[in-house]
């Protein structure tokens, strides 16, 4: 939904108002909320399931105690991520096979939902796992099916049982009874019987369906749904759960860009679980359902949540807080240089966790050009100095260079940037962390475009609470002010801070100094 | 059996009322919403007809309906949604995702096409789908037009599509329709396929119409669907089919609005003569009431 301007960036300047807020007021979440029910109409979830749902995070956001980790904004992002998981995955299962085989499997759907390639999907994976299961070709409607379940059956060497030819001729709920017949006789542990695709409002085509499902007793029905089905979900959602009271639901053609809302919608009209997901042409492209994904995916929140896991994750706290104190006391060394560098990595692939950030899709070719072994080579190079000099690079000389420049594989100008860099590093942070707002000497300009994402959406930590001068923080942009307070303020959790702030300033002087 | 739902329905309650209130608006948004015209043209509407209402002091529900099938015919009107099919042989491509009822709608439109008079073959270019063949076969001998099979299993769909128009232009076929597999528009290899079937059939004979099939009940990624289609087949008109289950098919507008290409051919049944024209006046009348 490129031309829509998706959520991420929508919510980004929506929650960019509210950085600098401690608390969530009830207009802050509003605001929020009504992005939310946008993208979610957007990605075509139903009307009553998003009013119930924004409803729902609307009282929880505002009930919430605002959290040590994460700023308002965040929260409530969360908050809706933690739901729309709650109700995609709530009680998710697998199939339930019988206790006495075979086991019948019914599917049923809007004609194109996919049923037919499904089934032979199923089929292969169930036969994967070791049973033996039978195709029942029932779906005699629709020209040709019949054929296409042969072949299907054949691509993935399951048997087909299709005594009659199809194309409107024959009793599809006689071929339904037969099949399961056919498959106790030969002992078949496992049914899967393919029905024609009907429209939710064929009262006649419905009571077919609903015929086969009384003659056969399945043991699940399986309503297989297209993930791109618009607000009509919930009309065919209804109609087959009355028509034939399915007890699972499959989504197909997932492998396309649809949002696929229309999961959100049943689960939260029918709340019959999820089992599967279809992702592709081939009979593999077929997987158990996942939750997480696909709230991401409903929301198109870039993985702004993966980002901010895995930045909590990586940066431990008291290792931020002894840094962070050490820098106060005047003592940032090379070693802690590195440590924060490793911290870094330790996050993740870095031009990956930039690509993640809302807003950084437009800058592809800046995180291309970022060349992730310069930290690499940064790191053999600190590493490859002694203890002694790592505490005092005063004392790197000439030959000290040569050798550390030997020992990284590097040349000596490699090591002279980079001792000149720290320096300058050294210097701003000293700055800051006595509480000035940093006016980074020697600053080149930036790599276009490498500044946006950190406006974006970068983690933030509750380092907004504290400032160095409040008056001056508010005029500047908070990329620039923000490292003042988490370095001067080690108490005020500022793990995020390093990330956010100077670390990434001085990664990207890294990166345009060279 | 789930009532059918309808905008009809939908605003019925809402235009028996006395005057116009916020309910009113409310409902309004809720139908239009429902009826998958997405959140951004529903707002515009609503909008629309807010100001509307307001200048001209309206208060009574029944303008408000007229307000609104004037809007939706305007928009909805704004292209010309006839066929062109003046070259002989007339090459019309169809395409699509998976499962939106291209080979029903090739059968359905070479029996309208034979039923006016014209001879008209259909080329089996869907070399992927298991029994795609078999099943357009069904559909052309219902429909009374002649075949190009593939000459084997897994050929090269641009190979067929080039034999289809060649046996047209042999055998002095009129209309010539090409079946080709349905591929999600975010297949980049599948989309390049495309283009290639097309500069094969171009050798020949230049294109008439480039058909996308859009299934009624998808929501608001028919825009990206079409969207793709445009960049690597170049349509010149949509298809809207499965008019007749619950979907309303509003994304149709977006779709049609923001591509700039016209609807020109609506499917509305199972029946192989279910197949129409667009005229926005009809459309708008069965939307709306």
């Amino acid at each position: 939904m490129a031309a829509f301007g998706s959520l991420s960036t929508r919510l980004t300047e929506t929650l960019a108002k509210l950085r600098t807020k401690g608390k969530l007021s009830a207009a802050d979440v509003d605001g929020t909320v009504r992005e939310i029910r946008r993208a979610l109409l957007d990605a075509d979830v139903a009307l009553d399931v998003v009013k119930s749902f924004t409803a729902a995070v609307r009282e929880r956001a505002l009930g919430a105690e605002v959290s040590d980790a994460l700023n308002p904004a965040q929260q409530v992002v969360k908050i809706v991520n933690d739901e729309l998981i709650a109700i995609l995955g709530g009680d998710s299962r697998r199939l339930e096979l019988a206790k006495t085989p075979p086991t019948v499997i019914m599917l049923a759907g809007l004609q194109g939902a996919g049923k037919t390639t499904l089934a032979g999907k199923l089929a292969k994976h169930l036969a994967g796992q070791g049973h033996t299961p039978l195709l029942v070709a029932s779906d005699l409607q629709r020209p040709n099916a019949v054929t296409q379940l042969q072949v299907v059956g054949g691509q993935a060497g399951v048997p087909v049982f299709a005594p009659e030819p199809g194309n409107g001729v024959g009793d599809p709920v006689r071929v339904a009874r037969d099949g399961v017949a056919e498959a106790k006789r030969k002992q078949h542990d496992i049914v899967i019987v393919d029905t024609a695709g009907r429209l939710g409002v064929d009262a006649e085509m419905m009571q077919q369906a609903a015929n086969i499902r009384k003659a056969v007793q399945p043991d699940e029905v399986l309503f297989v749904i297209d993930a791109m089905i618009g607000q009509d979900a919930v009309a065919t959602a209804k109609a087959f759960q009355e028509g034939v009271d399915f007890t699972g639901v499959v989504l197909t053609k997932l492998d396309g860009d649809a949002r696929g809302g229309a999961a959100l919608s049943i689960r939260g009209l029918t709340g019959k679980p999820i089992l599967f997901a279809s992702t592709g042409e081939t009979l593999d492209d077929f997987e158990p359902f996942h939750p997480d994904r696909m709230a991401s995916r409903i929301l198109d929140l870039g993985d702004i949540l993966t980002l901010i896991e895995q930045a909590q994750k990586a940066f431990d706290e008291e290792e931020a807080h002894r840094l962070a104190e050490a820098i106060a006391t005047d003592g940032f060394t090379l070693e802690d240089f590195l440590k924060q560098m490793q911290q870094l990595r330790k996050a993740g692939n870095f031009k990956q966790m930039l690509g993640m950030l809302p807003g950084a899709k437009g800058m592809r070719e800046a995180i291309d050009s970022f060349d992730e072994r310069e930290l690499v080579r940064t790191e053999a190079i600190i590493q490859s100095m002694t203890p002694q000099e790592r505490k005092q690079s005063k004392i790197l000389n000439g030959s000290r260079r040569l050798r550390i420049a030997k020992g990284a594989g590097v040349t000596v100008t490699d090591v002279n940037q980079l001792i000149a860099r720290f320096d300058q590093a050294a210097k701003m942070m000293k700055t800051v962390a006595k509480g000035g707002v940093p006016n980074m000497p020697g600053m080149g300009p930036l790599p276009p475009g490498m500044r946006a994402p950190k406006k974006g959406g970068k983690p933030q930590g509750k380092q907004l609470k504290r400032s160095g001068n409040p008056a001056k923080r508010t005029e500047q942009p908070m990329s620039q002010a923000e490292p003042g307070s988490a370095f001067g303020k080690p108490k005020a959790d500022g793990a995020f801070g390093q990330l956010s702030g100077a670390e990434q300033e001085t990664l990207q002087r890294m990166l345009g100094n060279r | 059996m789930a009532a059918k739902w309808s905008l009809t329905g939908a605003l019925r309650g809402m235009f028996q009322r006395e005057t116009i209130t916020e309910e009113t608006w409310d409902d309004l948004e809720t139908a239009l919403i429902t009826a998958d015209f997405g959140p951004d043209i529903t707002e515009q509407l609503v909008e629309a007809l807010r100001a509307d209402v307001e200048r001209l002091m309206v208060d009574d529900p029944k303008d408000l309906r007229r307000m609104l099938r004037e809007r939706l015919e305007e928009r909805f009107a704004e292209f010309d949604p006839t066929l062109s099919l003046k070259e002989r042989p007339a090459v019309i491509l169809v395409v699509g995702v998976n499962g939106v009822g291209k080979t029903t709608t090739i059968g359905k439109l070479a029996r309208f096409l034979v039923r006016n008079g014209q001879s008209v073959v259909v080329g089996a270019a869907d070399t992927f789908r298991a029994a795609a063949v078999e099943q357009l076969a069904t559909w052309a001998q219902r429909a009374g037009s002649a075949i190009v099979r593939p000459e084997r299993e897994g050929q090269d769909p641009a190979s067929v599509a080039f034999q289809t128009v060649e046996a047209a232009k042999v055998h002095g076929h009129a209309m010539c329709i090409i079946d080709t597999a349905g591929r999600l528009h975010t297949k980049g290899g599948l989309m390049d396929e495309l283009g290639k079937i097309k500069r094969v059939i171009e050798k020949q004979s230049p294109i008439a119409e480039v058909l996308l099939v859009l299934d009624a009940t998808t929501g608001q990624n028919g825009v990206n669907q079409a969207m793709a289609f445009i960049e690597s087949a170049g349509i010149t008109g949509l298809v809207v089919t499965k008019l007749d289950g619950s979907a309303k098919g509003g994304f149709i507008l977006a779709v049609q609005e923001r591509t700039g290409i016209p609807i020109k051919l609506i499917g509305q049944g199972e029946g192989i003569d279910d197949l129409t024209g667009f005229t926005p006046h009809v459309f708008v009348e069965q939307l709306v009431g």
